[in-house]
């Protein structure tokens, strides 16, 4: 899961749904089949090189020349990424023990078990870029690298479980397919395989709700109840607004980027207002109605002041998540220099084997 | 246990407190890997509890299902031994009681697989080649940690001390049970030894083999993990979810 709502100069593309993931799959295979020079011709210029994979829609690849600005935005934007996986898995993994029935409890705990290979294929994508794993989560662990402001928000019911489910993973499909179609090939190939993941838990968050909404009167109270907290934050997201953006234009020259937080927003609501009405729930937003003229839904906007706060370090579980990481990797340390230790006594033994023979 | 009922209960228990605990592990696992590989134990565990427990609902035949048995009786109705119900304590303690666990799933579950019930022999066929990763798993991490650093060793080697005397519960023999427990100890051991060998670990030299969850009588942390699983089905009688 991943939305834009790091911190205010940052912003990312999205928007769409399983079958423009599917369509980014074929034009990723297409663009590979293309015949193009595979490195740039003795004498030419690396960055005209660069230029023209970009204009061609074709991948920049891990060995391929590319500016250190493109490197240092794709790092900080697919480690952030990695980090929101890891961090997400908090507050969904906080009713793994709790889960109503065994049916939902094997469900949830497959969904925390994805979001972990998530953040592995995100930490090894961005691998490829000259940085090692590690040094990304010490910049996670001492707060130098963010991970998206939605997972600082607590899971109070088991309704909030599905709220998860619909509205973040829903928002962070939005925000994340057209990542798939990025001009960095290893990202794209990652967030096609994420993508895929994503768009089954989210119909299993909207489940979750229907079965609540259509429970009993507790069960109704308790996914409205979710859906009146998760609401705004959801739309934050998506990060600030355009005029308050200092988005770069380049990030969509270079094709990372390839729609604005408000466009990306707009779609998220005018996909989510239907699915409430299946649900049966109401949205809170008394300001929600069809625009005939713009074809898309008027609605109010998320309290930005409050999104600067929680990116600021001031929301409600801030603290709580960052400490349980950092608890989880320090416990987790006797752990590793044990394998560690295992490991070179293992090579040691082989090597003092082939000595022998 | 007794009959196949009684036995299909005393299992499903098993893989489902198992599960239970494995789940607190999520998102504090030691490394990354390592959550991914937990989180599949558990549920590798949990769908056996399922089928076992489904099972079991039918062969009692007073109309309780997965859910009825497994969020609606009390820890005196448990029929799960102790071994799975303690604490996850540290990663040590927890790879030492998987791999007691599994050392002896994979010898009960490949025994149930050629028993004349049909419906527990496919369980056990599909369960025993998870239990074999369970048992590679955690055998692998006993042997990381017990030849690993001293403070690894230390941790290996005070899980063994804590942990074995429970594992006597397992074999404890049932002659009337569709697979006798007392049969699959030499299968038990002849996996156990050499790994703790190979881990320079020792088993403590004790006499005391505490019991009583087959009977129902559990350790006093079996209520507070049922108090968690439970808590919100319990609260809303009746409700699907």
């Amino acid at each position: 899961m991943y939305g834009n709502d790091f911190a205010p100069e940052e912003d990312a593309p999205g928007g769409g749904l399983l079958g423009q993931v599917e369509a980014a799959e074929v034009a990723l295979r297409e663009a590979a089949a293309r015949t193009r020079e595979a490195a740039p011709a003795p004498g030419e210029d690396p960055a005209a090189y660069f230029a023209d994979v970009i204009d061609a829609d074709q991948k920049i690849e891990p060995r391929d020349w590319m500016p250190d600005a493109y490197r240092r935005t794709l790092v900080r934007q697919i480690a952030q990424h990695a980090h929101s996986e890891i961090i997400g898995m908090q507050p969904e993994g906080n009713w793994i023990s709790r889960a109503p029935s065994l049916k939902r409890k094997a469900i949830l705990l497959a969904k925390v078990q994805d979001e972990a290979g998530h953040g592995l294929y995100l930490y090894a994508a961005a691998e490829t870029l000259g940085v090692s794993r590690d040094e990304l989560v010490e910049l996670l662990l001492d707060g130098r690298q963010k991970y998206s402001s939605i997972f600082n928000y607590p899971t109070l019911t088991w309704a909030d479980v599905g709220a998860i489910g619909w509205l973040v993973d829903g928002a962070a499909i939005v925000n994340q397919v057209p990542l798939c179609r990025c001009s960095y090939g290893p990202y794209a190939r990652a967030m096609i395989r994420v993508c895929k993941e994503e768009s089954f838990h989210q119909r299993q968050g909207f489940e979750i709700l229907h079965t609540l909404s259509h429970g009993t009167p507790a069960q109704r109270a308790m996914a409205q109840d979710a859906l009146d907290r998760w609401w705004y934050p959801s739309l934050a997201m998506f990060g600030p607004p355009d005029g308050d953006s200092t988005h770069s234009a380049q990030s969509m020259a270079w094709k990372i980027k390839r729609f604005s937080n408000d466009e990306l927003r707009q779609r998220f609501v005018d996909m989510c207002v239907q699915q409430a009405e299946i649900l049966g729930l109401t949205i809170p937003d008394p300001d929600l109605r069809w625009n005939d003229e713009r074809q898309a839904y008027d609605f109010t906007q998320p309290d930005y002041d409050e999104l600067m706060r929680v990116i600021k370090g001031e929301g409600p579980c801030n603290r709580q998540r960052m400490e349980h990481r950092r608890r989880a990797h320090a416990d987790g340390a006797w752990v590793r220099e044990a394998a560690t230790a295992y490991a070179a006594k293992q090579r040691a033994e082989s090597q003092r084997e082939k000595v022998a023979a | 246990m007794n009959g196949p009922f009684e036995f299909a209960l005393a299992l499903g228990d098993d893989a489902l407190v198992a599960a239970q605990r494995l789940g607190e592990w999520a998102t504090r696992a030691p490394e990354m890997e390592e959550d991914i590989a937990l989180a599949n134990i558990a549920l590798d565990q949990l769908g056996a509890a399922r089928l076992l427990l489904s099972y079991a609902g039918e062969l009692e035949g007073a109309g309780r299902d997965e859910d009825a048995l497994a969020f609606l009786r009390d820890d005196r109705e448990f029929r799960n031994c102790l071994l799975v119900e303690l604490p996850n304590g540290d990663f040590a303690m927890s790879m030492v009681k998987l791999l007691l666990l599994s050392a002896y799933q994979v010898p009960l579950y490949t025994a149930l697989a050629g028993c004349a019930d049909e419906r527990l022999a496919a369980i056990g066929a599909k369960a025993r080649k998870e239990s074999a990763y369970h048992l590679d798993h955690s055998a692998l991490w006993v042997k990381r940690l017990g030849d690993g650093t001293d403070e690894s060793h230390r941790r290996a080697q005070a899980a063994v001390d804590q942990l074995w005397p429970y594992h006597h519960e397992l074999f404890t023999a049932d002659p009337a049970a569709p697979v006798d427990p007392a049969t699959l100890r030499a299968d038990f051991d002849a996996v156990v030894s050499p790994v703790l060998a190979e881990a320079t670990l020792t088993r403590p030299a004790t006499g005391w083999t505490p019991g009583g969850g087959r009977d129902g009588v559990h350790t006093e942390h079996l209520s507070f993990l049922l108090a968690e699983m439970q808590v919100l089905h319990r609260a809303h009688p009746g409700a699907q979810w």
